[in-house]
């Protein structure tokens, strides 16, 4: 219990991962399911965030005047940093291609729902048969 | 009717397994190491050595731009080559080729932007060279404080995306063509890759490599990590500007 | 230093430097360029393998200076080196055997991203093979996502926009387990690269530390993994996606793409987690029973279905659940059986859509059965190309189905139990509906009238004065696809000889 309280990043990031899973399965909108994604998305980055923290140490950049007696321990941790970095890279990457094709979608099907999406492309198939 | 209840049923599915899976992963997570102590098993000999040693050896003050430039470069190669594919997906998409389209672009524009608005441009005038500036001095100091090529070339987009809506496509075409983007993308991507290479093949065959650190500190230090920062820029703003120029408009105009 | 060690990194960046300049080359070039690098990087491939063959040992290659644990990593044995010719040389026969569908599919302008997508695409494979470093496998599989997504976008039609929406959210689900699994690990284990990290897991495991989040993270692993790999009740996105795209782009997709992530997994199981625990774990038989359902629902599917390429991607899920149930067994003997199937099944299949995509021009454009009929005459090489794929499917002896049929069962009789009862059955039955469901087609394309409509590729013709280089290349590629599929049959001994060797490497 004397953990619960410096902890709560981490569960805060495992409700958000769940919360965004189900956004992604539930929701109808495609706008809300990449909603849904970015929620999921940061949620990991602030898992990680949390993760590289140490208590009472600063960002691992370190002054000219240090150099040659750097001592580690007075730095937090740079790798999660630079993992989130990458992450946040990505995760814009795919949402811009994920709305550039809800454009798309949207202008051949005039609906953002894609179990409509889906009956419209049924009931073509059927008229071709 | 029949479908409305496979829909419910299918809900009430999902909901319940969101919240076993939430429960797993609050359970999971009573079992992780603690937050922010000093003995957990991440902090171990790797962020020490990229602490310690960084500096000297790549010239980089900020150790997370030494691990992300140099030790782990491949990675952000990659993570460049994300940005770039994605673009290239958009492209797919939205570009709308053939003739009719000149028309279609600029009628798109008239309807969506406030063109020549004095308010805006006015403020604009002020703000853009400000962020440019900002965008510069990020990029440039990456690898002595926080920043570098992605923050940075976000920025930069940033100064793009205003100018675009403040004085409209045409006026920002006067500089920046689909021909100049695609030319200026292709030539900071080929230069981080065919550096990053060189670099790959020289230390992985245990050869010497001109690189130097330079003296820490300065602006004019740590190597290809300077170089690579600036290409890194271009991409993420060249990339950023030309996926919102597809998602409103459909392509550059000429 | 072996010059040849340098071969896999130099094959990931130059497919890397290919397809950035493509961006600036005319469509004409571009389309040459891509032609060539994969090549070069297929010839490499064949370079290192023989390499290994000769005796070179098991690598690794450093991305920078230093090496693990503070830099990148790739890590390249034998079978590394036999995936990476495998999947180069399907996606230039692919390419290849879809080059006529391209060009009708595919906006003129646009030629040039496709071809950047798909050598990005052909990139992050083979560095999902040849990585040895959890982010960065992270990171390609991004790649991997959003090409295979464009590469099935490119033909622009409301079916395709649908499909590839659906699997794109499908694979995106996966990616995000995949990636709090990796920061999971991290957390527990302070590396990122694999070897490093298991280390560390068999410490933690000896010591009995932190076991709930490692088992929750190597489930998650394997769960996103074959989330995007299709296994089966999370496949419902793939018939639409590998029905609706261009031939060679469903070819790729089918045959490749789902590959290189069950690829990736047999790598996160047995060298990241390592070979003495991953056995005990409840991920194995979530995998095999998985695998099992899939092996005759998408038999089943399939036997239903009345459109030549659905029907093809209901059989790659059957098929995929082959391979499940091989890793599933959770022995050597099973993954060594997973691994031929991979090669097999990613020869035939993409056979398989080329050869569909042949027919389809041989009946006015229409993947219908009613459409079909005579076809195979009228096309011959895609009409022999069927014949060779289903004997191969249905695992005659000579032909690659049967070696890994053979091995798979081999591997469940030597693991007790109601895995090898189940496994067993399920092969028995998947095998039946796959023979019926495969010879109905060879009797659907090679019964009834020998002229049709006025084909695709006629009106093409007209279009193009290249005609006759787009029919040699379509042709040489079935004849290049059923000579691969004889020779794995014929040479299968040695294949199994690459890939236990390969095994032995891989830990």
């Amino acid at each position: 219990m004397t953990y619960f309280f410096a902890d709560l990043p981490e569960y805060a990031a495992m409700i958000l991962f769940g919360i965004g899973l189900s956004i992604l399965m539930l929701a109808k909108n495609l706008v809300k399911k990449i909603i849904g994604l970015n929620i999921m998305d940061t949620s990991v980055f602030l898992f990680l965030a949390a993760k590289g923290y140490v208590e009472g140490t600063v960002a691992p950049i370190v002054t000219a005047e240090e150099l040659g007696r750097i001592d580690s321990a007075l730095y937090s941790n740079p790798v999660p940093a630079g993992l989130v970095l990458t992450g946040i890279v990505v995760s814009v990457s795919v949402t811009a291609v994920l709305l550039s094709l809800v454009v798309r979608l949207n202008e051949e099907f005039h609906t953002l729902d894609i179990d409509e999406i889906i009956h419209i492309l049924r009931k073509r198939d059927r008229e071709d048969l | 009717m029949n479908k409305e209840k496979r829909d419910r049923i299918y809900a009430i599915l999902c909901t319940i397994l969101t919240i076993v899976f939430i429960g797993i992963m609050l359970f999971m997570a009573t079992g992780l190491p603690h937050l922010g102590l000093a003995t957990n098993p991440d902090i171990n000999e790797v962020p020490e050595f990229y602490v310690e040693e960084g500096p000297e050896e790549t010239g980089a003050l900020n150790a997370v731009t030494a691990m992300i430039l140099h030790y782990r470069a491949f990675d952000t190669l990659g993570e460049s080559c994300v940005l770039f594919v994605a673009a290239i997906s958009v492209f797919i998409l939205l570009r709308i080729d053939g003739e009719a389209s000149n028309e279609t672009v600029v009628a798109i524009d008239r309807r969506y932007e406030p063109v020549n608005d004095p308010i805006l441009s006015k403020t604009f005038l002020i703000l853009v060279p400000a962020v440019f500036m900002f965008g510069i001095y990020i990029t440039m100091n990456g690898h002595l404080s926080p920043g570098g090529g992605f923050s940075g070339g976000a920025i930069l987009a940033a100064g793009f995306l205003l100018y675009l809506n403040a004085y409209g496509l045409e006026n920002t075409e006067r500089f920046l063509t689909s021909k100049l983007y695609r030319r200026v993308t292709a030539l900071a991507l080929c230069f981080y890759a065919a550096a990053k290479g060189y670099t790959f093949y020289m230390g992985a065959n245990g050869l010497e490599s001109f690189e130097s650190a330079g003296i820490p500190g300065r602006i004019l230090s740590a190597g290809l990590i300077l170089p690579l920062n600036i290409c890194v820029a271009i991409v993420v703003s060249m990339t950023i500007y030309s996926m919102y120029i597809m998602i409103r408009k459909g392509g550059f105009n000429k | 230093m072996n010059f040849v060690q340098n071969i896999p990194a130099l094959s990931i960046l130059l497919l890397m430097f290919c397809g950035i300049v493509c961006l600036v080359l005319p469509a004409r070039w571009a389309r040459h360029l891509a032609d060539c690098a994969i090549a070069l990087v297929c010839a490499a491939s064949v370079v290192l393998w023989v390499a290994f063959l000769r005796g070179q040992e098991v690598f690794t290659y450093s991305m920078g200076e230093i090496g693990a644990p503070f830099g990148n990593e790739l890590r390249a044995g034998m079978l590394e080196a036999a995936a990476a010719t495998l999947f180069s040389a399907v996606t230039l026969l692919s390419i290849l055997g879809g080059r006529a569908h391209l060009r009708a599919d595919i906006g003129k302008k646009k030629v040039n991203l496709y071809y950047i997508s798909v050598l990005f695409l052909l990139c992050s494979m083979l560095a999902l093979v040849y990585t040895n470093d959890l982010f960065t496998a992270y990171v390609f599989v991004e790649i991997n996502t959003i090409t295979a997504c464009g590469i099935v976008m490119s033909k622009e039609d409301g079916y395709t926009l649908a499909a590839s929406m659906r699997y794109f959210i499908m694979s995106l689900i996966g990616s995000g387990l995949f990636l709090i699994a990796v920061s999971i690990l991290y957390a527990l284990t302070g590396h990122l690269l694999m070897s490093n990290i298991q280390e560390e897991v068999a410490a933690l495991y000896a010591s009995g530390q932190y076991r709930a989040p490692l088992q929750v993270s190597i489930a998650l692993m394997g769960v996103g993994l074959s989330l995007k790999s299709a296994l089966w009740p999370f496949s419902s996105w793939l018939p639409d996606a590998h029905s609706s795209a261009s031939a060679s782009s469903s070819a790729m997709l089918s045959g490749l793409v789902l590959k290189s992530f069950i690829f990736l997994l047999v790598k996160v199981f047995y060298r990241v987690v390592g070979v003495t625990i991953i056995p005990t774990h409840a991920i194995l038989d979530l995998l095999l029973v998985f695998g099992i359902l899939g092996m005759i629902m998408g038999s089943v599917n399939a036997l239903f279905e009345r459109d030549i390429k659905r029907m093809l991607a209901y059989s790659s899920i059957g098929q995929i659940g082959y391979i499940f149930c091989g890793i599933g067994l959770g022995t050597i003997a099973g993954v060594a059986a997973a691994m031929v199937q991979i090669a097999v099944h990613a020869c035939t299949k993409a056979m398989l859509f080329c050869a569909a995509g042949g027919l389809m021009d041989a009946s006015g454009g229409s993947k219908k059965f009613k459409d079909l009929e005579g076809a195979g005459r009228r096309d011959t090489y895609a009409g022999v190309a069927f014949i060779v794929g289903t004997l191969s499917m249905i695992g005659i002896p000579f032909f690659g189905g049967f070696i890994t049929k053979l091995s798979l069962v081999t591997a469940a009789v030597e693991v007790g139990g109601w895995r090898n009862t189940l496994s067993i059955l399920a092969i028995i039955v998947s095998t039946i509906l796959t023979a019926i469901y495969y010879i109905n087609v060879l009797a659907i394309i090679f019964r009834g009238a020998e002229t049709g409509p006025t084909t695709a590729r006629e009106k093409l013709r007209e279009q193009w004065k290249k005609q006759m280089r787009l029919d040699t290349e379509y042709e040489l590629a079935i004849v290049l696809f059923i000579l691969l599929n004889l020779a794995i049959g014929l040479q299968s001994d040695r294949l199994m000889d690459v890939i236990r060797t390969g095994l032995a490497m891989f830990g």
